[in-house]
């Protein structure tokens, strides 16, 4: 390769390996804070700021949701599969909320360590598939399914 | 085999002999793109079947996963040929480059809106500031930047060199867009295509998709030619070949 060619090559890959440094060292320094929320492990260990305006994040557990009769008040934990916390909202539930699915939930925590929602996002999995085969999925195991369609979770 | 990839390099540094190969190619190419196109609406939208949880709003997925698969590899696209820009000063390069950011714009603009459209339904928010989105949306600014930049200056060459540098910078962000949904906790989901692991999702869905992907890399081929055809013309109208072919058309 010609010499003035090469010193543009090594300009180039100067330029790529230098801002891939400076972005991996953006990023390093940023760490925790590129999270769009804290997991219940972060609100137990009190990582998580009180009375300050935060996101966390998590599972619903299965029968913990609670529906208040008067008011669209409703209250529920959510897990990530370590701790526990509970998020207070009042107002409606997108549609894909249920139990057993993910949620992220924008708001404030209380002195009790009891999550005060403003806004709830249902957080989507990766998983899709059709009704009949989720529904076959839900029948105890054993259950004859074809074999191509036995990996969507 | 090395011989021949010289040779095809040299060629291709050639814009009439691109220009006349490029010109046999398109008609197929085009036809075979909207021949998947076609496949894989009419089937992903009509007949694969509905979601157990999102029931019909998913089918906008067969719109926003191929436009951010091309979003994202039509950016390592113009920043290869930003990088032979700069190196080897190569005139063809310089035209790809140009040709590629507002395809890819393009492209970043149809995921971002797309995938708030699908957002408002399933999460309940048309947008939130999480590392998936935020890192898409700096994509969309660096395509942005590098057409501006390559039009900003009245030396063309001055232009070139400008948007190679920031296309090679922004190399940086394609990675971080790829892996955000890994690395840090996001709203966005992890991808349901892998690589190595068998995909989430169902293969009647799943086969629609595919070729929706195929066909908007295809989309992407004929847009990418179309652009750099009119690039060449408009550079090389001074040229006797220009002339003649210009003068050939009835």
């Amino acid at each position: 390769m010609h010499p003035v060619r090469k010193q543009r090559l090594m300009v180039v890959l100067f330029i790529v390996i230098g801002a891939s440094v400076a972005a991996a060292l953006v990023f390093f320094a940023l760490s925790e804070n590129m999270n769009l929320f804290f997991p219940p492990s972060d609100i137990a260990e009190g990582k998580a700021p009180v009375g300050k305006h935060i996101r966390v994040g998590g599972m619903v557990v299965e029968g913990s949701v609670h529906r208040d009769q008067e008011s669209l008040k409703v209250s529920f934990e959510i897990t990530d599969y370590a701790e526990k916390t509970t998020v207070v909202y009042e107002g409606i539930l997108p549609d894909l909320f249920s139990e057993g699915e993910g949620i992220v939930a924008s708001g404030k925590l209380d002195a009790n360590g009891i999550f005060q929602a403003e806004e709830v996002l249902a957080k989507h999995d990766e998983n899709y598939m059709p009704p009949e085969v989720s529904d076959t999925l839900k029948q105890p195991k054993g259950s004859a399914m074809p074999s191509s369609k036995q990996d969507y979770k | 085999m090395w011989s021949f990839l010289k040779k095809l390099y040299h060629k291709l540094g050639s814009p009439r002999w691109f220009y006349d190969i490029s010109g046999k190619w398109l008609p197929w190419l085009a036809l075979v793109c909207a021949g998947l196109l076609i496949t894989g609406v009419v089937w992903g939208l009509a007949f694969a079947p509905a979601d157990f949880k999102q029931g019909n709003s998913y089918r906008i997925i067969y719109i926003h996963v191929p436009a951010s698969f091309i979003a994202l590899a039509g950016y390592y696209i113009m920043a290869v040929a930003g990088a032979v820009t700069l190196i080897w000063r190569m005139k063809m390069a310089d035209v790809v480059m140009r040709s590629c950011a507002p395809i890819g714009a393009a492209m970043t603009f149809l995921a971002l809106v797309t995938g708030a459209i699908w957002g408002k339904p399933t999460w309940g928010t048309w947008w939130v500031w999480d590392a998936r989105i935020t890192s898409m949306l700096v994509l969309f600014f660096l395509y942005l930047g590098v057409i501006a930049l390559s039009e900003a200056f009245t030396n063309r060459d001055a232009g070139s060199k400008a948007s190679a540098v920031l296309a090679l910078v922004g190399t940086v962000n394609i990675p971080i867009i790829y892996k955000s949904v890994d690395w840090w906790y996001s709203l966005h989901q992890p991808a349901t295509l892998k690589i190595t692991e068998e995909s989430t999702m169902h293969p009647d869905m799943l086969y629609p998709l595919l070729i929706m992907i195929s066909g908007f890399y295809l989309l992407y081929a004929v847009l990418l030619i179309l652009n750099v055809r009119t690039e060449i013309l408009s550079r090389e109208h001074r040229t006797k070949w220009v002339k003649a072919l210009v003068l050939a058309r009835p």
